[in-house]
C-alpha cells in the first residue's frame, strides 16, 4: 500500500511539475507570464514603454539589471530602501531584469525569492537592443547597471552606480 | 571685491560646464584616428597594432570573460577572425576590466579561457587601464572597426556584432560583418554606429 501511495504521490506531483509554465514556454509577445513562485512579468520593448512613459503623479525609478551583473546586484538594496521609505512621496521603483530568459527560471525567480524584493520587478526580453537603447535614454550606451528617473514634468538617465546617498539626492531633484 | 567674486563665480561655472562636455565627448568618433597600443598576450608577447604589417584595418573586441553578453559572442568573435584575418582584417581583443574588481578576468583566466576555446586571435589584457578610456568603450563587448590609412588606423564602425545577443542562428543584421565587407569593396560602410547591451566595464 505504501508504495503505491509513494507511487501516486511522485505522479501527481510530477504533473504539477509540468503545467508551470517555464522559460522555454515563453512566448515573446506582450503578455505576461505567469508562475506560481513568483509572478514574473516578460515583456519585449514595446511591452516595457508604458512602464517608461506614465503621466501619473508618481515618480518612477526604473532600474535595469541582471542576477549576474556584480554592480547591480550591490546596488538592489539601496532601491529596495528608496522604494520602501519614498512610497510616501509617490514613489515607485521597477527593476527591470536583463536575465537571459533561460535564466529566468533557475536564477532570477530563485534571486527574487532569497532576497525577498518589495519593489516590482519585471524582465526585458528583446534581443534587438539597438532598436531600444536610444528610445531608452540616447546617453544610454548600453552598459548596465543603468538607471532612469522620471515623473510626468521629469526626466534622467544614469549609466553609472549608486549608493543610497546619491539614490537620495537624485530623488529629491524629482519630488520636491 | 564684488567684481572678483562675480569672475570666479562664471569661472567656475565655465569650467564645470566645459567638464561636463569634455565627459560626454569623451572616445572615438567614427573618422577619428585610434591610438596604437603594446599590450600582453595570453601567450607573453607584446602586441601592437603595427605589428601586422599586412593588415588592411582591424576589428578591435573589448571583451573578457566574466560577462555574459561577452561569452555569448566568444563563438562569434573567433568566426570573424576565421573569416577576416585572411583578409586583412584580423581581431584584436582586449579585456579592459581591473582584475581586482573581477579576479576571473585576471591574465591566468584570460590564458585558460583562450586555450579552452582556442581562440586565434591576440586577448590582450589593458594593463593599468589605459587603453579603452582613449576608445571610450564603455561596456564590454564593444566592438571598433579600424582601417589603416595614411592618417593611422581610422575609426569605421563603433559598435555591436550583431541584432541578437542571444541566439546567433537568429542573427538578422551582421553589422561587423557588414562593414568589414564594405570596407573590403571599397564602399560606403551604411550602419556606422550601434548599441548593445553589454557589461559596464570594471574600474
Amino acid at each position: 500500500m505504501k508504495p503505491l501511495f509513494l507511487l501516486l504521490l511522485i505522479t501527481f506531483s510530477s504533473c504539477k511539475e509540468d503545467a508551470k509554465p517555464t522559460a522555454k514556454e515563453y512566448n515573446p509577445n506582450t503578455a505576461p507570464v505567469k508562475n506560481k513562485t513568483v509572478d514574473l512579468e516578460i515583456y519585449d520593448y514595446k511591452g516595457l514603454e508604458p512602464f517608461l512613459n506614465k503621466k501619473d503623479d508618481k515618480t518612477y525609478v526604473i532600474n535595469f539589471w541582471a542576477t549576474w551583473c556584480a554592480p547591480c546586484v550591490k546596488e538592489l538594496p539601496y532601491f529596495e530602501e528608496l522604494n520602501k521609505t519614498y512610497s510616501k512621496n509617490n514613489v515607485e521603483v521597477v527593476l527591470v531584469s536583463l536575465d537571459f530568459p533561460k535564466q529566468y527560471e533557475k536564477r532570477l525567480k530563485p534571486f527574487i525569492l532569497k532576497h525577498q524584493l518589495n519593489s516590482k520587478v519585471i524582465a526585458l526580453n528583446d534581443v534587438d537592443a539597438n532598436a531600444w537603447i536610444n528610445k531608452i535614454s540616447p546617453d544610454w550606451t548600453g552598459a548596465i547597471p543603468a538607471t532612469l528617473i522620471y515623473n510626468k514634468d521629469k526626466r534622467a538617465f544614469y549609466e553609472q552606480s549608486f549608493n543610497y546617498d546619491e539614490l537620495k539626492t537624485e530623488i529629491e531633484k524629482f519630488i520636491k | 571685491m564684488e567684481k572678483f567674486i562675480k569672475i570666479t563665480v562664471v569661472a567656475f561655472l565655465v569650467f564645470t560646464v566645459s567638464a561636463f562636455s569634455i565627459k560626454k565627448e569623451k572616445g572615438y568618433k567614427i573618422g577619428d584616428i585610434a591610438t596604437d597600443f603594446k599590450l600582453e598576450n595570453t601567450d607573453g608577447k607584446m602586441v601592437s597594432l603595427k605589428d601586422f604589417k599586412t593588415a588592411k584595418g582591424f576589428i578591435i573586441v573589448f571583451t573578457c570573460n566574466t560577462c555574459p553578453y561577452a561569452v555569448a559572442y566568444e563563438d562569434r568573435i573567433e568566426a570573424l577572425n576565421k573569416k577576416y584575418a585572411k583578409q586583412g582584417y584580423p581581431v584584436v581583443a582586449i579585456m579592459p576590466n581591473n582584475t581586482e574588481v573581477k579576479p576571473g578576468d585576471k591574465m591566468s583566466a584570460m590564458q585558460q579561457r583562450a586555450k579552452e576555446k582556442g581562440f586565434t586571435f591576440p586577448y590582450l589584457i589593458d594593463e593599468g587601464q589605459k587603453i579603452y578610456p582613449q576608445y571610450g568603450a564603455t561596456k564590454t563587448p564593444h566592438i571598433y572597426i579600424l582601417e589603416k590609412t595614411s592618417k593611422g588606423n581610422e575609426v569605421k564602425y563603433i559598435g555591436a556584432i550583431d541584432d541578437n545577443y542571444q541566439d546567433a542562428s537568429a542573427v538578422k543584421e551582421r553589422y561587423v560583418e557588414n562593414a568589414v565587407d564594405a570596407l573590403l569593396a571599397g564602399k560606403t560602410i551604411r550602419v556606422k554606429e550601434t548599441k548593445a547591451l553589454g557589461c559596464s566595464i570594471k574600474v
